[in-house]
């Protein structure tokens, strides 16, 4: 009995410190980013308004307008165009089209591209890119992304609609659905767990320096079309990071703050949408 | 008794690691708009028998489906009849609700309009005839709107007959409709399968078997993946030949 409870008691502080270190290392580097960056918000707040002046990088005025533009013009396509393949891989890995080995040989095929480092994307969209003779452009980043957030959206999708009650899926077809139609009752069902797989492939894509740095480029310049280059959020902060001058270093937490709230308003907006999707299913709220 | 279902000479088997002839070469003949019961203990094949009528095997990898199944004069097996079609004509209901993840009203639209069998104002009776069919209208008229999700269990399975009634099937298939719910949910489910016995052919696979014996004009008793008797309620039930069917009957009759 003794021993049963030891065990428990050593069990739920191993669930605490675990939770701590999390909780605390979250707000450390909030608090880091809010201390370093905060007053430059504060004191200069149109800098996330205004485009780069002339020698930005080396201590020149203006803001980061064209980075978070680029991230938002690179991440929202990249992520829309990534769910849908996303989808397609789920579904067809579903029993009603593909047998069970193949669909085998297909997941394990994206958790080894869901583990590949994001600068192998970058490089094998570079390496497209020098065999076309094109320069660094929003498409090429928009492609890396795509490429990049795949297999992740694509498994959680999986993921969800495995989880779909078989019973759900026959009660379907018993009503006369075709294979299509059973598939988009599938997605209803899914939905929330699609919705979460969506958001973290966002977060991937948005706060990835290595798949775009090379592929959409570094420049100082707004987002001008689509065969232009633009700069990323995280690529600039890693170029203001490493600069020389203290004030510019200050804008890379400044920078690093907006990308946080960005990923925390697109987090919240998306679960309200799911929330209200997932009052419809059943088992659901 | 004019049949609406001919079964021939039917075997069922599960592929896979453990080979399961599930129905070993069933011949039996299914009434027209009666309400036919099939009985029989545990793991005798009457879920697999009653899947092959609308052929849901065709949906899992390694089911094997041998012989003839007769449905208003067609081999549906055989016939150019799409399965689509089919499983419009022969519904199924199971044991547990499943409602689609959407409102009530779109619960029951969903298939007419995927059959493109109403639309408009038309759909919005077929609503209404197939809840007030499935005794269900009173309860919900004033929140068709409403997630099918927010309902009772007992609810939601008459609303998934009322989903079932709304694409106009001649059979209507059901898989222990009754075994998930409460007493009074039950009872309002038998009086509605009792109401609608004489507009459909149904077939209806209990473990109740005093529900068997209120309910159904028809028995087909299964013993071990084979057909060991099959006749008039009031024969089976009275008079039953098989020495298995009288050991139940006997049950039903210690128990009521
Ligand atoms: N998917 C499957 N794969 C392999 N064997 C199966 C499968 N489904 C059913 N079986 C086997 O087929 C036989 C008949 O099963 P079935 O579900 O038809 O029985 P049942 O009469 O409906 O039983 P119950 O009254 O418990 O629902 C059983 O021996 C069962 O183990
Ligand atoms: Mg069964």
């Amino acid at each position: 009995m003794n021993r049963r409870h030891l065990e428990q008691q050593v069990a739920l502080c191993a669930m605490y410190g675990a939770l701590v270190m999390v909780v605390v290392s979250l707000l450390l580097i909030i608090g880091v980013t809010v201390l370093r960056g905060g007053h430059v918000l504060v004191t200069r707040p149109e800098v996330v308004v205004t485009p780069p002046g002339p020698r930005y990088l080396l201590g020149g005025g203006g803001g980061f307008v064209h980075a978070i533009l680029g991230s938002l013009y690179l991440v929202l396509p990249a992520t829309l165009l990534a769910s849908g393949i996303a989808m397609g891989i789920a579904l067809y890995l579903q029993s009603d089209y593909t047998s069970r080995r193949t669909a085998g040989a297909i997941r394990n095929l994206l958790d080894a591209l869901w583990g590949t480092p994001s600068i192998v994307y970058g490089m094998f969209v570079l390496t497209i890119l020098i065999s076309l003779q094109q320069r660094a452009s929003l498409l090429a980043g928009i492609a890396a992304l795509t490429l990049l957030e795949i297999p992740i959206i694509a498994r959680y999708a999986d993921a969800a609609v495995q989880a779909v009650p078989p019973m759900a899926k026959e009660t379907s077809y018993a009503l006369g659905t075709t294979r299509w139609e059973n598939s988009q009752v599938v997605i209803r069902y899914a939905l929330p767990g699609i919705a979460t797989g969506v958001l973290i492939g966002l977060g991937r894509g948005i706060g990835d320096a290595a798949s775009v740095i090379f592929t959409a480029g570094a420049g100082n310049n707004m987002p001008s079309g689509l065969l232009e280059g633009v700069t990323a959020l995280p690529v600039l902060i890693f170029q203001q990071a490493s600069s020389f001058y203290p004030s510019v270093r200050e804008q890379a937490y400044a920078a690093s703050f907006v990308l946080i709230v960005i990923v925390l308003v697109l987090n919240v907006a998306s679960r309200l949408v799911t929330n209200y999707f997932a009052r419809y299913i059943p088992g659901g709220r | 008794m004019e049949s609406e279902i001919q079964i021939r000479d039917l075997t069922i088997t599960y592929g896979g690691r453990h080979h399961v002839v599930a129905v070993n070469n069933v011949s039996v003949d299914i009434p027209r708009n009666r309400l036919t019961a099939i009985i029989g203990p545990s793991g005798c094949g009457k879920t697999t028998l009653l899947k092959a009528l609308n052929r849901l095997h065709d949906i899992k990898e390694g089911v094997q489906v041998r012989g003839h199944i007769v449905i208003g004069g067609e081999d549906i097996y055989q016939s150019r009849l799409p399965v689509f079609e089919l499983r419009r004509r022969v519904g199924l209901i199971g044991q547990k609700p499943y409602p689609l993840p959407a409102s009530i009203y779109d619960n029951v639209a969903y298939g007419p309009r995927i059959h493109r069998r109403a639309k408009g104002g038309e759909l919005n009776e077929v609503v209404e005839r197939c809840l007030r069919q499935a005794h269900l209208w009173e309860e919900v008229e004033d929140r068709l709107d409403s997630p099918a999700a927010g309902l009772s269990v007992g609810q939601q399975q008459r609303l998934c007959i009322a989903r079932a009634l709304a694409v106009e099937p001649e059979v209507i298939l059901c898989d222990e409709v009754t075994s998930a719910l409460d007493p009074l949910s039950s009872q309002k489910v038998e009086n509605l399968l009792r109401s609608l016995r004489e507009k459909y052919t149904m077939v209806m696979v209990t473990h109740i078997l005093r529900q068997a014996r209120r309910l159904a004009d028809y028995v087909i008793v299964m013993y071990m993946g084979e057909v060991i008797e099959a006749g008039e309620a009031q024969e089976v039930f009275g008079n039953p030949r098989h020495e298995k069917t009288r050991e139940y009957v006997k049950g039903i009759m210690a128990g009521a």
